[in-house]
């Protein structure tokens, strides 16, 4: 097959890379640009758009010894991915850019411009596992090694995007199995430290890039009676669950920490609480997208709702294209926000993917329902 | 099926040969003992050769390490004498389609140095405007530290009035550099006959080994020195000479320049038939700089194919074995749409769709052959791939 291999500059795309040449595969490197004045991003070996980078996966196709290829998807980047992130939290929901990135751009613009360019499949370092079915339908499953798994990330491109992706890393034990493949097959970006935060926010600090982008819109901090307990400088900065960063001089009568309930973008209002109303009971979201049959009606999965966090067993309701999804233990997920993504599984394999647009609390929980 | 000789070309044998032998050999050419005494000779024999065959004098030959280093050497080294000289000459005229190796020097003169960049306009055939120019010096010729304009673009092959600039120039006492590199060996160049102060060469893009280059420096040229040290050439450009690279960037030039003319016959009709091939096969596309094959080097073809993007391109043309380049600069591999077509009008999203072809010493009609039969698939399948990046945004 003709593959492009999508490469960051990091070490797993690089691997992953290496091993769609292996299995013979004719493969072409392709860097992404995702931005156009370069300094914006992040500088240094922590993420996965600077200039670094971009040397480093050249240096890995050299190795490999395939074409490598530099794509200014940087326009589309910032249209698609960062201004929907700062839209989003501007509304007050919680949106994750790596699903947006892998919806927008890695499996849309690049894997639609490679598509076009004759290539059969697009090759990446995500840790997950496309499994043939039964039926013979593809499916995605979670990686073998756990901790590492991405399928999360990965659930929102549906079976058709699948059917051309290939994920070369799906099977490795752990993170350390892929260094130590990268430093035999002498690959200088084996040692390379693990991006962790959101590539286009070049110091992590997200609340100051929020604040950059939208400004200062001071407002008020409340509890569930609406009694004001602090003021703060833009209700877009805060985020379900959030406890750092309020800033509330009072304690509460209980002594116990608060955290964001919810963020009411029209009020300008952060609603605050103990940890208990973060206890959720169930989700409700929309825009769903299936891998397997999406007939309406009930089933039993597990849902999963953050990319580093638990799936929790769950019953879902399909109707219309918008799922209800009640967990089977109440009080199992906290601090879910609108905006986040959602994703159902059946043990390793991931069922659909859809965007909350509501929690539930649980009884006890005093606001109620969080839009 | 290499077309890319712009940007570099294979040595010529006896260039190779030459090298091969002298890299095996001693001596540092400023050593006064045996050792060193050859080393110098063969220096100076290059010296001469180079000389010669450009229509300097030995003695104004500078010898540097490529084509930046003498552009760098000639925009600052001119500018800081000049000025040096009369503080008012403080302007820095260059034309707006330089190579970056001048283009970027003269910024950061602006930023660094006192300078006040004026870049000179172009017009649709990237020609430098000499009314631009006449303007510029009847306005403050007295405050101009010197003008720079290219003897012959890079990317679209535009050959630049340079009699007009000297001789203007010449009217208010302004020296004046031209970027030679990519002229030799493809257009007659004398040194002394152009007027030039100053002019840059370089060895690679002749047939000439990496690494070597020069700058001609008229006699009596002031050039205050960029590189400090031992004080090789004329204290003008300290730093070791290398023997080997030199004696065989002498004889490439040499070479070149001999045999220039029959190349330029056989390169410019290659060059027709590509021109002719392409515009027949895909009419859509658009040559750009001059369609005057006097005004043009011979062995330059540059178009835009609009709806396609450069980067696309060059891959589909790479997998089906031909190498070309879209012309211009990448930033940290980032194609960006080159500042020569820019500057002569073209707007961006079209400039993203450049291509430039360029023919050397080893080219034959089976490359132009193999470029007609590969491209109209791969415009075809290039302009699919620019719509696949334009779809809409949900």
């Amino acid at each position: 097959m003709r593959v492009l291999a999508a490469l960051s500059g990091g070490v797993d795309s690089a691997v992953a890379a290496a091993r769609a040449v292996d299995a013979g595969h004719d493969v072409v490197g392709v860097h992404m640009a995702l931005s156009r004045s370069r300094d914006q991003f992040r500088t240094g070996s922590r993420g996965c758009c600077s200039i670094e980078d971009a040397g480093d996966a050249r240096r890995a196709a050299d190795v490999l010894g395939i074409p490598y290829y530099v794509w200014d998807l940087s326009e589309r980047f910032e249209e698609t991915v960062v201004a929907d992130f700062v839209a989003e939290y501007e509304a007050g929901r919680t949106p994750n850019p790596c699903v947006r990135c892998n919806e927008h751009i890695k499996f849309a613009t690049l894997l639609d411009k490679a598509v076009a360019l004759g290539f059969d499949a697009v090759c990446t370092g995500h840790y997950a596992r496309i499994e043939t079915g039964p039926d013979g339908t593809r499916e995605l499953h979670r990686a073998r090694d756990l901790a590492k798994d991405q399928s999360y990330v990965l659930a929102v491109m549906g079976p058709e995007r699948l059917a051309r992706s290939m994920f070369p890393l799906g099977d490795v034990a752990s993170k350390e199995e892929t260094r130590a493949e990268a430093a035999a097959r002498g690959l200088s970006v084996s040692a390379k430290p693990d991006s962790y935060d959101i590539c286009f926010v070049a110091d992590g600090d997200t609340q100051g890039f929020l604040r950059s982008r939208l400004g200062s819109q001071p407002g008020e901090i409340v509890d569930g009676s609406g009694a004001v307990l602090g003021q703060h400088d833009g209700a877009y900065a805060f985020t379900v669950g959030q406890r750092k960063g309020l800033s509330i001089g009072r304690p509460a009568p209980d002594g116990k920490p608060r955290y964001v309930l919810s963020v009411e973008p029209v009020h300008n209002r952060v609603v605050v609480g103990s940890v208990d109303e973060l206890a959720v009971q169930a989700v409700e979201a929309d825009r769903a997208v299936w891998f397997a049959d999406a007939d309406d009606g009930t089933f039993a999965c597990a849902v999963q709702v953050r990319a580093h966090g638990d799936a929790v067993p769950a019953r879902a309701s399909v109707r219309d294209g918008a799922v209800q999804i009640a967990l089977d233990i109440p009080g199992a997920l906290r601090g879910v926000a609108p905006g986040q993504s959602a994703v159902l599984y059946d043990d390793t394999r991931v069922l659909g993917q859809a965007t909350v647009t509501a929690a539930l609390r649980s009884p006890g929980a005093t606001s109620g329902l969080v839009r | 099926m290499y077309l890319d000789h712009a940007a570099t070309t294979p040595m010529l044998p006896e260039a190779a040969r030459v090298l091969a032998e002298q890299l095996v050999r001693t001596g540092n050419p400023s050593s006064l003992h045996g050792s060193g005494r050859a080393a110098r000779r063969v220096v100076e024999e290059a010296r001469e050769r180079l000389a010669a065959a450009l229509g300097a004098r030995p003695s104004e030959v500078v010898w540097t390490s490529g084509g930046t280093e003498a552009d760098n050497l000639a925009i600052k080294g001119m500018f800081w004498s000049r000025r040096n000289q009369d503080g008012r000459r403080r302007r820095l005229l260059v034309s707006a389609v330089e190579h970056h190796a001048v283009l970027d020097p003269a910024f950061w003169m602006a930023e660094h140095a006192g300078a006040e960049l004026v870049l000179l306009p172009v017009d649709g055939d990237g020609m430098v405007d000499v009314d631009a120019l006449r303007e510029e010096l009847e306005r403050s010729g007295d405050q101009v530290a010197l003008v720079s304009v290219m003897w012959a673009n890079n990317e679209v092959g535009t050959i630049q009035p340079l009699d007009d600039v000297v001789a203007l120039a010449r009217r208010y006492g302004v020296p004046v550099h031209a970027d030679a590199v990519q002229a030799v060996g493809q257009v007659p160049v004398d040194f002394a006959a152009s007027g030039l102060d100053a002019m840059t060469v370089s060895g690679h893009k002749v047939g000439g080994p990496g690494g070597a280059g020069a700058l001609l420096a008229r006699r009596g040229l002031d050039l205050t020195p960029v590189l400090h040290g031992g004080g090789q050439e004329r204290g003008v450009r300290s730093g070791t000479l290398d023997a080997a690279l030199l004696s065989s960037f002498g004889l490439a030039v040499e070479q070149a320049v001999g045999s220039r003319a029959e190349f330029a016959a056989r390169v410019g009709t290659l060059r027709d038939t590509l021109v002719e091939g392409v515009e027949a096969l895909v009419p859509e596309a658009v040559l750009r700089g001059p369609r005057d094959p006097s005004r043009r080097l011979p062995a330059n073809a540059h178009f835009t194919f609009p709806g396609c993007e450069g980067d696309s391109l060059l891959y589909l043309l790479d997998s089906a074995g031909i190498e070309a380049s879209t012309g211009s600069a990448c930033q940290a591999g980032v194609p960006r749409p080159s500042h020569v077509l820019l500057a002569m009008g073209v707007d961006e999203v079209a400039a993203r769709g450049a291509l430039r072809f360029s023919l050397g010493h080893p080219s034959t009609a089976a490359d132009v052959d193999a470029l007609l039969a590969a491209l109209p698939g791969v415009v075809d399948r290039a302009r699919a791939a620019g719509l696949a990046t334009v779809g809409t945004v949900t």
